[in-house]
């Protein structure tokens, strides 16, 4: 899983990737920079994560295939694994600058792949 | 008329790098056959994609249709190309008019006044938006036009500025997938159907006011600042969630077909009209 995770963090930008429960917010498999809390980013991605399923599920847009938080000094994108993967989350925090489209492409193919 | 598109039509055939498919789309727009103008437009635009008249006779079209958003884009485009092209500026105007945006509108007119200061239907339009009525829609299709033309804005700009259902106008599709909403999750502006065409604005409000706090929450709490914007693909339609001021929010959904950076331009046009709305109110 580690190993999937590197194709994420290879990115330029992406200070660290990670797997996730949705479910209960815990990390599965995490590959983080110095500096980020790996715990925090998990309960916080999947709570945010719920809320959204929750408001989307209402506006009839479906199931969520990926979702971006912009901020001013960064990001955070997620892919949820959907059920056949036991609900996982593939989670990259980054930089402000990174190349979004680039590491939507590596969290999906993490999602597909090892998930 | 029918003559004149048929003689239009076959010279265009006869040299299709002519520029008469100007008169040709003209005249089919005229006529009403809106389809077939933007067809030829479109030909047209592909082969003179440098032609400022081409990408206004375009946003003519367009705005016959009611697709504000693009037209805005094609008259944008066409002054880009010819700072001084009088339609294209009139063009503006109108649109700017029909979003309570008058400063902008009288800027553009005056403008056009300025490149063509005898051009009579520039005063008739600066007139008409001074007694509150509007500029008319550049060259107005003979076919009747339903609610959302220059005329019935009037009503909703003359009174307030702006009405709440009026928030979003000229955006495409303002009055299905744009959303806004306060802090308590209370509908400011807009509203949202799910596909089966049922409105479901008010749960989707409920369910925004826990999104944007815990956005912000996870935003300050990774050390990554405030948060400006949550962009989702879901599996039957894109959103994107804004907050055009700390107490609002504004939710753009569409269709799964709009990538998500053009529903972020749209979201962020649309921020900027609630953020000059909220600041009225």
């Amino acid at each position: 899983m580690s190993k999937a995770l590197d194709m994420i963090t290879r990115v330029r930008g992406v200070r660290g990737a990670m797997l996730v429960s949705a479910e209960d917010g815990l990390v599965v498999a995490e590959q983080l920079m110095e500096g980020i809390k790996g715990g925090a980013v998990a309960a916080l991605a999947a709570s945010l994560a719920g809320r959204l399923r929750r408001a989307m599920d209402a506006a009839g847009t479906g199931t969520s295939v990926f979702w971006h938080l912009q901020a001013e000094q960064g990001a955070l994108l997620v892919v949820p694994g959907g059920e056949a993967a036991g609900s996982l989350l593939v989670v990259a925090v980054t930089e402000p600058d990174v190349n979004i489209g680039l590491v939507r492409l590596e969290l999906l193919r993490v999602a597909e792949t090892a998930v | 008329m029918a003559d004149d598109i048929r003689a239009l039509s076959a010279q265009l055939a006869q040299d299709p790098q002519s520029l008469v498919f100007l008169r040709l789309g003209e005249a089919l727009r005229r006529k009403g056959q809106l389809e077939a103008a933007l067809r030829v437009a479109m030909n047209g635009l592909e082969r003179h994609p440098h032609l400022a008249d081409a990408h206004d006779l375009y946003a003519r079209i367009l705005t016959d249709k009611h697709n504000y958003e693009r037209a805005f884009d094609e008259w944008d485009m066409a002054v880009r190309i010819a700072p001084h092209h009088t339609g294209a500026l009139k063009g503006l105007a109108f649109l700017y008019f029909k979003v309570g945006d008058i400063e902008q509108a009288e800027a553009h007119l005056a403008a056009a006044k300025r490149v063509a200061p005898d051009d009579p239907s520039i005063d008739q339009a600066i007139a008409m938006m001074r007694k509150g009525v509007g500029p008319p829609s550049p060259t107005p299709s003979p076919a009747p036009e339903p609610a959302t033309t220059a005329a019935s804005s009037t009503a909703a700009v003359s009174s307030s500025g702006f009405d709440e259902a009026r928030v979003f106008a000229g955006l495409e599709g303002a009055n299905e997938g744009l959303l806004l909403v306060d802090g308590a999750g209370r509908v400011l502006g807009g509203a949202l159907r799910d596909a089966s065409g049922a409105d479901v604005t008010d749960s989707v409000a409920a369910y925004l006011a826990g999104v944007s706090q815990e956005a912000a929450r996870t935003a300050k709490l990774l050390g990554l600042g405030a948060w400006n914007g949550l962009s989702a693909e879901g599996q039957h339609g894109n959103v994107h969630l804004a907050h055009p001021t700390p107490e609002a929010l504004l939710l753009v959904v569409r269709e799964r077909g709009m990538p998500l950076g053009r529903l972020a331009i749209l979201a962020q046009r649309a921020t900027i009209m609630a953020q000059r709305w909220l600041e009225r109110q």
